[in-house]
């Protein structure tokens, strides 16, 4: 009881502490943050309603695991085995992620984009099951332990945070530079013009559901590249950590809180949501007893008002998106919450 | 063979229990034009709501069933609270959406934060581990083939059959039903027609959330209560829906019974594990060959 009177963990209150937390949960959001710019591509620019992030997440940290682990021993009954570098298992979640993408829109693409949302929220929980199921393949309920680390070799335990920190950025950097190049061009205005007007879109002669296929596919390869690196930061993975909550809705809350069509946006979003999620925690001993012991519960309540929040007051998130066509057109005038400020500013 | 007739009877209860969730789903899907991802949380919400109120008035057994009297009111209530809150949902939420004009498809995100909120809100109320509204078992009733019912199945298949003739009656029979159709075939038509279709859509909430609580009911009387039970239901019930047509509540009740059905006499053939893949697989197959539904979309 006397813990409960304590300010707040002691830990904290050091430099070291704070270090320690920092760099976990800048790797976190970093993973989490290429996730959230796959689902920008699919649902920010195209349109396309995934709620089955957790399958995509949950299929590249598999393959990735079944490429780099050992060959199954006594107490672990999985396939492949193949003991190949991380790297491979890395190309090899996002292969993983752009198929499922691929073999799910088949037959729902060019349906009703709610038919989507209803079909990947069902695979989701089918490949948990499966996996849970299935016996011999990944190990059921208990999970593959043991996945190598990227570079774990060549750095001692106590700089590999450090590694890894530096890692998970540089990759997030990269995808962010990928989604920023391939939705700037051409092909990423067409992505716009399905979302905003299908039959627009086509009367101008683009098929759109192939657009729509493209984008889903390499928003599906983001996500399984998310999974195949949250699977070897771990090094334990077991499929009911894949929860809808988790897995899903927390990468949507983060991609609307920022704002779905702003790469910037899906990455702010990250942050944002990343904190209050995992920086509520840590204030729970300060909280009173009886608001202290459901917080685990309260946070998660508090996830699904701030999607329903912002679904209302602030549809267009913290990042609005640009609403240019091309660079070299003018600009039209600035929108949202902050230029709404400026604008005031200026007034007064 | 006796076993697969077992498995017939055991899918036909949860077939029931699915046909009744899913003619909620259906018509606020029809009316409002959205898929609800909030009805499966809703459901469970049903059945807590039941169990505060069968352990306040008392649990005593009735006859060869599992649950009393108690159940009755309980069931009323569960119906009424859920009814209210979705009613209250839309108010708050979906109707300043509508008026907005924002698309269909933000109104389905808004339903999934309704769904962790109400999750949440359970698991608070409640606490993770699961409960019973009755303790005891409820001895089987023997059929002639020896094939077993329990008394408590046949009251949930009961209570379908009751709930499907008033779900009849209103729509086809009142004037509320009639407006209710008119709006789901064409809400601006409906409306220079002189209906009020937020009045409509109101009670639209009002019926889908108290058909998902006596679903939720049924399923308590027949199992553990937990807090994601109903969550659980939800892609049977969209199965449901769309293997009938969306808007179709006979559709709906028929698609229930086919998902339940197949369900459960798959495990006759493959492994239980994968039961629950049989609802999806059907969906899949239903969204290929006939994405309309078996039975078309109108009421």
């Amino acid at each position: 009881m006397i813990e409960a009177l304590l300010p707040s963990p002691m830990l904290l209150l050091t430099f070291s502490g704070v270090a320690n937390w920092s760099v976990g949960f800048f790797t976190t959001v970093a993973i989490l943050g290429i996730a959230v710019l796959g689902l920008n591509i699919q649902w920010g620019y195209t349109g396309v309603l995934n709620f089955g992030v957790a399958a995509f997440l949950m299929v590249g940290a598999y393959a990735t695991a079944l490429l780099t682990l050992p060959p199954a021993s006594d107490f672990q009954a999985y396939q492949l085995g193949l003991e190949l570098p991380v790297w491979v298992g890395w190309i090899g979640g996002a292969v993983a992620g752009g198929l499922l993408a691929f073999i799910i829109g088949l037959p729902t693409l060019r349906l009703r984009r709610d038919f989507l949302a209803i079909a990947t929220i069902g695979v989701a929980a089918i490949l948990r099951t499966i996996a849970n199921t299935a016996e011999g393949f990944v190990n059921r309920a208990r999970g593959l332990n043991g996945i190598p680390r990227f570079l774990g070799d060549s750095f001692d335990s106590s700089d590999y945070k450090w590694v890894l920190l530096v890692t998970t950025v540089v990759a997030l950097l990269l995808c962010y530079l990928l989604v920023q190049a391939v939705t700037a061009s051409p092909w990423g205005r067409v992505l716009r013009a399905v979302r905003d007007n299908e039959d627009t879109a086509q009367a101008a002669g683009k098929a759109t559901v192939p657009f729509r296929m493209q984008s889903f596919v390499l928003g599906g390869a983001l996500m399984g590249f998310a999974g195949a690196l949250w699977a070897h930061r771990v090094g334990t993975i077991a499929p009911d950590a894949f929860s809808d909550l988790f897995g899903t809705f927390f990468i949507w809350t983060m991609l609307i809180v920022g704002g779905s069509g702003n790469h910037m946006g899906a990455v702010a979003g990250s942050v944002v949501v990343g904190l209050f999620w995992f920086g509520t925690p840590l204030i729970q001993e300060d909280l009173p007893q009886a608001l202290g012991s459901q917080v685990l519960v309260l946070r998660q309540f508090a996830i699904g008002l701030l999607v329903v929040l912002a679904v209302l007051l602030m549809p267009k998130g913290l990042f609005p998106e640009q609403a240019r066509v091309s660079r070299f057109a003018p600009a039209p005038p600035p929108t949202g919450w902050r230029a709404r400020l400026r604008i005031r500013r200026s007034e007064a | 063979m006796l076993d697969l007739a077992q498995l017939v009877i055991v899918g036909l209860v949860v077939g029931a229990i699915i046909g009744l969730g899913a003619m909620g789903l259906t018509l606020s899907y029809g009316i409002m034009k959205f898929a609800n991802f909030a009805h499966g949380d809703m459901m469970s919400l049903g059945m807590f709501l039941a169990y505060a109120a069968v352990t306040t008035f008392g649990t005593g057994a009735l006859g060869p069933f599992s649950v009393g009297w108690a159940m009755i009111p309980a069931l009323l209530l569960a119906m009424l609270g859920v009814g209210a809150l979705a009613a209250g949902v839309d108010q708050v939420v979906y109707r300043p959406l509508r008026r907005r004009g924002s698309s269909t498809i933000s109104m389905a995100i808004a339903s999934l934060g309704i769904a962790i909120m109400v999750r949440a809100l359970i698991q608070m109320e409640w606490g993770p581990s699961p409960v019973r509204y009755a303790s005891g078992i409820n001895r089987a009733w023997t059929l002639p083939g020896d094939l077993k019912i329990r008394p408590d199945q046949v009251l949930i298949i009961a209570a379908m059959l009751i709930v499907a003739v008033a779900v009849y009656l209103l729509l086809f029979k009142t004037r509320l039903g009639k407006a209710m159709r008119a709006t789901s075939d064409n809400a601006a038509l409906a409306e220079i027609s002189g209906i009020d279709t937020e009045r409509i859509r109101a009670s639209t909430w009002v019926i889908a959330g108290g058909l998902i609580a006596v679903a939720g009911v049924m399923f308590g009387i027949q199992s553990q209560l937990k807090f994601d039970a109903g969550f659980e239901f939800l892609l049977p019930m969209f199965a449901a829906v769309i293997l009938g047509g969306i808007g179709n509540p006979w559709g709906a009740l028929v698609g229930g019974l086919i998902v339940g059905i197949s369900q459960e006499t798959s495990t006759y053939w493959i492994p239980t594990g994968y039961k629950t893949a049989v609802p999806f697989v059907l969906l899949t197959i239903m969204l290929v060959v006939r994405p309309r539904g078996l039975f078309g979309s109108t009421v």
